[in-house]
């Protein structure tokens, strides 16, 4: 087995445990909401065309987009009840995943109980059943079988959609999807991508060996499958069972970078006695409120997002000017301690082949709005929504021929193959320099400087050791390095882990 | 064998589904330990009528009472406990075991011996083999489930039985048996029992009296032999002619020409 295979299975067992403990608390949550709710429905025919409405609407919204919705309603919650819900990891995912699984259980169970023989519920009336009894004896195990087809259906969907919880801060097999996604590290995908489809396809199994022996009325079919999935839980929980204390969370987001830099403060940490966690793929609007929650304890942003996303700041100020308020402000309105800057800057920088660079003679972002008619633009994800892009259309009358988003993965590609003319690059990342494209001059100051900061969690801006440990990467790193350290990860030869990229960058600090 | 079932007073009873009056203001007093057949055609009211005694359809207005005591002294899932109910759907419960079929009435009642004892004595009394009691019902034949239906409605020892077109879906055969034996068991266990049938022929055979019932309301009450001599109304004339005319017909039939 190669290096990279071993590297991935390492993170397995832990990652699987957390997939089921997610899983399986949200179709626990699912089934003690619908099967109530699915014999009131059977009770009632408003109820049940309401119920089910209501599912299938929910069922309409992508996975990812019910995660992301449901971050900011628990901070909402979380503020009126004075901040004891953390809107981070484990709860957002669990009221997400449940939401989702609520359909199949519900509609089947609807669909079984209503589709009891009327001679059997005429012959429970006749025979002096109260309603209570009539379910017992006669409703639920005639429905049974159709009940449970309904929770094998929700629990595939809810293994599958789990992998998304990630973005959302709880850890699950998507972590190695989204790491390995944005490293380009296809084991980790694969890895990734197999755990989940056999957990889905075991459970299944077990799930439909219940069934059938519900439905045969063979009890012991159902027994082993139950005994079975009751030995998976107990070995998922088991993680739980062993107390671990002062465990050190280090947040990043979801690309190369931020990776390499998460590696790098967690040797050092673990350098100084501690014991770290990753949590990586993090949304950027996610992982601040964790940090200020003391739900991470560190990570790297950069002193533009803080400006314009948390500060909602659309002025531009001096890089100096602006580190400092910054550190006030995450002081004052979050208690989350500045650390300092790492001494490099990864800013929206707008790049071009340098064929055209050369033939058409772009240099400032001036001369790209010359010719921009004639050119098809292709931004990363958020870009298109940011501020920043106003700023610049702000300052500049740039008008594309066309507009794309696309995974920063697959961006620089694009633009070397001719499919857009110019993109919203990193200025730190790795595969400027590698493909020798030119990045244009903002000779206006549009955007914002975006300097990397070191932010710690309110508990740790007072623990000396932990400060001493990470003190060291302060102006310490160089664009120059930055950029190796990123492209080691991101090319295509010789591909390096985050963790190695990271050794490499912690041997070329500045002293 | 004394009589054990009870008698049945029905006063000004009435059952209304918006403006239709399924049973209209009938009055009735059933003697303890009669067969009574009530025959009318579909929409008379008759089933409605039967299903009001044990609480299946609740009364709009009017009083009944079983023995002396109003059916609403007590709950409806008691009252129907004490009632056997039996009807053409027949509703054995398909993932039970025909003796837990049985049993569970008693199994309701929160008897917890001698099940075993009490599903051969009815597998008897239905005659039905012994082996049967470990059998699913979808093992069984139409015939065979039915006379499950009986042997369930009687395990708790009732003194009324209500049966809602309760031979209706078997064959020619099989129903004649069961009617047979079914009239056996009535006089054997000195029960009053309701038959609800829209077969005058073997409402004729089976009961000792006979209400003919249309548009909600009683138009006949006779025996049969006062039914066949005519004069008790046009209804129950209607009735009475088919199978009359069937009865010549076979008479004409065996005559050699």
């Amino acid at each position: 087995m190669n290096e990279a295979w071993k590297q991935a299975l390492a993170r397995v067992p832990e990652l699987l445990a957390a997939h089921v403990q997610i899983s399986v608390s949200a179709l626990a949550l699912a089934m003690i909401i619908c099967l109530p709710l699915a014999i009131w429905a059977t009770r009632s025919p408003r109820v049940a065309a309401v119920a089910i409405t209501a599912a299938s609407l929910i069922q309409t919204i992508p996975g990812l987009a019910l995660l992301a919705l449901f971050y900011p309603l628990l901070l909402g919650i979380s503020a009126l009840v004075g901040g004891e819900i953390s809107a981070f990891g484990f709860l957002p995912a669990l009221l997400a995943l449940t939401l989702y699984a609520l359909l199949p259980i519900l509609r089947n169970a609807v669909t079984g109980l209503s589709g009891v023989d009327p001679a059997a519920k005429q012959a429970a009336d006749g025979l002096g059943m109260t309603s209570a009894q009539k379910l017992y004896y006669v409703e639920a195990p005639l429905a049974a079988p159709t009940i449970m087809a309904g929770i094998r259906t929700a629990a595939v969907w809810t293994i599958g959609a789990a992998t998304l919880s990630t973005t959302v801060g709880q850890p699950s097999l998507g972590d190695l999807i989204f790491a390995g996604l944005q490293t380009q590290n296809w084991t980790l995908v694969l890895a990734g991508c197999l755990f989940s489809a056999a957990l889905a396809i075991s459970v299944d199994l077990l799930l439909g060996l219940i069934e059938r022996g519900i439905r045969e009325r063979r009890r012991i079919l159902a027994g082993i499958g139950m005994a079975i999935i009751a030995a998976g839980l107990l070995v998922a929980t088991l993680p739980l069972m062993i107390a671990r204390d002062n465990i050190v969370v280090i947040g990043a987001k979801g690309f190369s970078e931020q990776f390499i830099l998460a590696r790098l403060i967690g040797s050092r940490l673990e350098e100084a006695g501690y014991t770290v966690r990753y949590r990586d793929a993090l949304g950027s609007a996610v992982v601040f409120q964790a940090l200020s929650a003391g739900d991470v304890d560190v990570y790297v942003d950069y002193s533009g997002t803080i400006w314009t996303n948390q500060m909602q700041r659309t002025d531009s100020q001096s890089k100096t000017e602006m580190l400092d308020v910054i550190a006030d402000w995450t002081s004052a309105n979050h208690e989350v301690k500045t650390l300092g800057a790492l001494g490099f800057e990864n800013t929206y920088a707008f790049a071009v082949r340098p064929e055209d660079a050369r033939e058409k003679s772009i240099k400032t972002l001036d001369d790209l709005a010359r010719v921009s008619s004639d050119f098809n633009f292709g931004a990363d994800v958020e870009f298109l929504e940011r501020p920043e892009w106003r700023m610049v259309q702000a300052a500049y009358p740039i008008n594309f021929k066309a507009s794309r988003s696309f995974n920063p993965t697959f961006m620089y590609p694009a633009l070397a193959s001719g499919e857009v003319d110019v993109i919203s690059a990193f200025s730190s990342d790795g595969r400027i320099a590698a493909n020798n494209f030119v990045v244009l001059e903002d000779q206006k100051g549009a955007v914002p400087s975006y300097e990397a900061i070191l932010l710690l969690a309110p508990d740790r801006g007072d623990d000396d050791a932990f400060v001493a440990a990470l003190n060291p990467l302060i102006g310490a790193i160089s664009v120059a390095n930055m950029r190796e350290a990123n492209y080691m990860v991101d090319r295509e030869d010789d591909k390096k882990t985050p963790k190695q990229a990271a050794g490499w960058l912690n041997d070329k600090l500045k002293e | 064998m004394p009589i054990s079932g009870p008698s049945i007073c029905l006063k000004n009873v009435s059952r209304h589904y918006g403006t239709v009056r399924a049973v209209d203001s009938v009055s009735l007093d059933i003697a303890a330990g009669s067969l009574v057949a009530l025959v009318g055609l579909s929409g008379s009211g008759k089933s409605t009528l039967l299903k009001m005694i044990n609480r299946l359809v609740e009364p709009s207005s009017g009083a009944i009472s079983i023995g002396d005591e109003p059916i609403e002294s007590v709950d409806s899932h008691i009252l129907r406990r004490r009632i056997g109910y039996v009807f053409q759907n027949i509703g054995l419960f398909p993932h039970m075991t025909i003796a837990r079929n049985i049993a569970i009435g008693l199994e309701l009642a929160g008897d917890k011996d001698g099940h075993a004892d009490r599903v051969a004595e009815l597998l008897d009394l239905v005659e039905l083999p012994q082996e049967m009691a470990s059998r699913m019902p979808s093992q069984l034949s139409g015939g065979q489930q039915q006379r499950v239906g009986v042997a369930r409605a009687l395990a708790t020892r009732p003194g009324l039985m209500l049966m809602d077109e309760p031979f209706g879906a078997l064959d020619p055969v099989t129903r004649d048996n069961l009617t047979d034996q079914y009239k056996a068991l009535h006089e054997k266990l000195g029960l009053t029992t309701i038959i609800v049938t829209h077969d005058m022929a073997e409402a004729l055979y089976l009961a000792d009296r006979i209400l003919v019932m249309e548009g909600g309301q009683i138009k006949a009450d006779a025996t049969p032999a006062a039914l066949l001599s005519g004069n008790v109304g046009e209804e129950a004339e209607a009735l009475v002619a088919i199978p009359r005319a069937q009865a010549a017909h076979l008479i004409a039939l065996s005559k050699p020409s």
